[in-house]
């Protein structure tokens, strides 16, 4: 009786551990990433699930390229990237503000902490505060899904370019006909 | 001899066919003819107001539309009659500041709610105002026609039903073929409609439209997920208007319109849940209504939300 007990105790705790980390049995470079974000959403205390962030074609991972490339902070016109044009408080910013000198494929905030590409609304947020409030309740940006259940989210940058953030112009669909014109 | 006559009444034996049994057989033939061609006999001309009717009844009702639909469009139809969700009141805001007058959720509407494309059939009507007037619509452009939106000096703002709560629409209807159900979306029964179209007359918002000719839409373009009192197929002489996608919202999903606006601009939920988006906008926001003064007491917002 006692052994049937243990033995039920041990599965038990066995089955606990596997559902609790389902992570712990990937060595995939992916889902431990994955697992990342998620503890320290947890710890940050919201739980919104975003789409994965809309990187051009062959940009990610950025440390392929700068791995082995030495940093260079200076304002200058870029050898790469051609089709960036900063146009977001330009004055002030630069390349190295967002984007982590050491480990290439973050972003850091302000105080230096580390912020995985999906997770970058926090990043936005230090700057664009009331904007983030509202994103988080649903009602900056386009919300896709269940207004009852769960509602799909996006990033800042699946709408706005982060280098040039203003919306572009874009062109109508067609006005409707004029009464009288259809009879 | 004379059995055949046997059943002939007055009709006197060896005359073949009298003047009157003539004319009762004739008269008798071609009204079951003319009815049954109206679609009389199979229970259309019959069928009783919506609210009226039985469960037994709806479903043998959205039976026949079904194949009927089926047959005009070539594809399989699914008419759902489904009732309003308990502890529901839906609620609509739109950002003012954000909305660029692009009129993609003009047409997301008309493919998603089956609007006929000619004549040409609008919910969403998207108004241009100057800058300088501010919401002034006599002086706003319905047609404006430019290369790029947003245009320099104006601002945009959309206009469709706005589900008030004191809905002069269903007051003027003479056959209340128009009512408000209780999660307060109001809706049209298009077989009950006579289209007299006084209730287009008591809208202040120009939110009802009529179906002056037969509606067109090309099948491949038709929506087959439709609702009983939404977007379901509808004839010529009836008047309909946005329903917040009733065939969506009530099976929890937002309206089309919302799920389209490329600014993130539209904004829908359930007033009666304090944590509903919506809840937090007129909580937080600046909020109008349009023609307060006439206290129809819309369920459709505007807000700044910058």
């Amino acid at each position: 009786m006692l052994k049937f007990f243990i033995r039920w105790v041990i599965l038990t705790l066995g089955l606990a551990v596997m559902l609790d980390f389902p992570f712990a049995f990937s060595n995939n470079r992916v889902s431990d990433q994955e697992k990342k974000v998620q503890i320290s959403s947890q710890k940050r205390g919201n739980d919104i699930q975003v789409p994965l962030p809309p990187f051009s074609e062959g940009i990610f991972p950025c440390s392929e390229c700068h791995g082995e490339m030495e940093t260079n902070p200076q304002r200058r016109e870029l050898d790469a990237h051609e089709d960036i044009v900063l146009k977001h408080d330009e004055q002030n910013r630069w390349c190295l503000d967002c984007h982590d000198a050491k480990n290439r494929d973050m972003l850091h905030l302000a105080d230096g902490r580390l912020v995985d590409f999906k997770e970058s609304y926090i990043l936005c947020g230090q700057c664009h505060g009331p904007k983030l409030r509202d994103w988080r309740k649903g009602v900056h940006g386009r919300r896709t899904g269940f207004w009852n259940g769960q509602k799909k989210y996006l990033l800042c940058a699946h709408c706005h370019n982060p280098h040039a953030p203003r919306f572009k112009k874009m062109k109508p669909e067609p006005a409707p006909e004029k009464p009288g014109g259809s009879r | 001899m004379n059995h055949k006559y046997k059943h002939q009444g007055k009709s006197k034996p060896g005359e073949k066919l009298s003047r009157r049994k003539f004319l009762k057989t004739t008269a008798a033939v071609s009204a079951l003819a003319t009815l049954g061609g109206c679609g009389i006999l199979k229970g259309e001309f019959f069928q009783k107001h919506f609210k009226t009717l039985t469960k037994a009844d709806i479903k043998r009702i959205i039976q026949r539309l079904e194949s009927e639909y089926e047959r005009t469009y070539g594809k399989k139809f699914t008419v759902s009659a489904r009732e309003p969700l308990t502890g529901t009141e839906f609620g609509y805001a739109l950002d003012i500041s954000r909305c660029i007058g692009c009129r993609r959720c003009v047409y997301a509407c008309v493919a998603e709610n089956n609007q006929s494309r000619h004549p040409q059939v609008h919910w969403i009507q998207v108004l241009e105002m100057e800058d300088e007037k501010g919401i002034d619509f006599i002086h706003s452009n319905l047609y404006y026609d430019h290369k790029e939106v947003p245009h320099e000096g104006h601002f945009y703002l959309p206009v469709s039903c706005q589900q008030c709560k004191n809905p002069p629409c269903v007051k003027a209807c003479p056959v209340q073929a128009t009512w408000q159900e209780p999660d307060g979306i109001v809706v049209v029964d298009y077989d009950w409609c006579i289209g007299c179209r006084c209730c287009m007359a008591a809208c202040p918002y120009g939110a009802r439209h009529f179906n002056w000719g037969k509606p067109k839409i090309p099948a491949e373009e038709i929506n087959p997920n439709t609702h009983f009192l939404g977007n379901r197929p509808r004839n010529k002489g009836v008047v309909e208007k946005c329903t917040f996608c009733i065939q969506l919202v009530r099976d929890g999903r937002y309206p089309k319109c919302v799920e389209v606006c490329p600014v993130g601009a539209r904004k829908f939920g359930n007033l009666l849940d304090p944590d509903s988006e919506i809840r937090y906008i007129l909580k937080n926001k600046r909020v109008l209504v349009l023609k307060e003064d006439l206290n129809t007491q819309p369920k459709f917002f505007y807000f700044f939300a910058t």
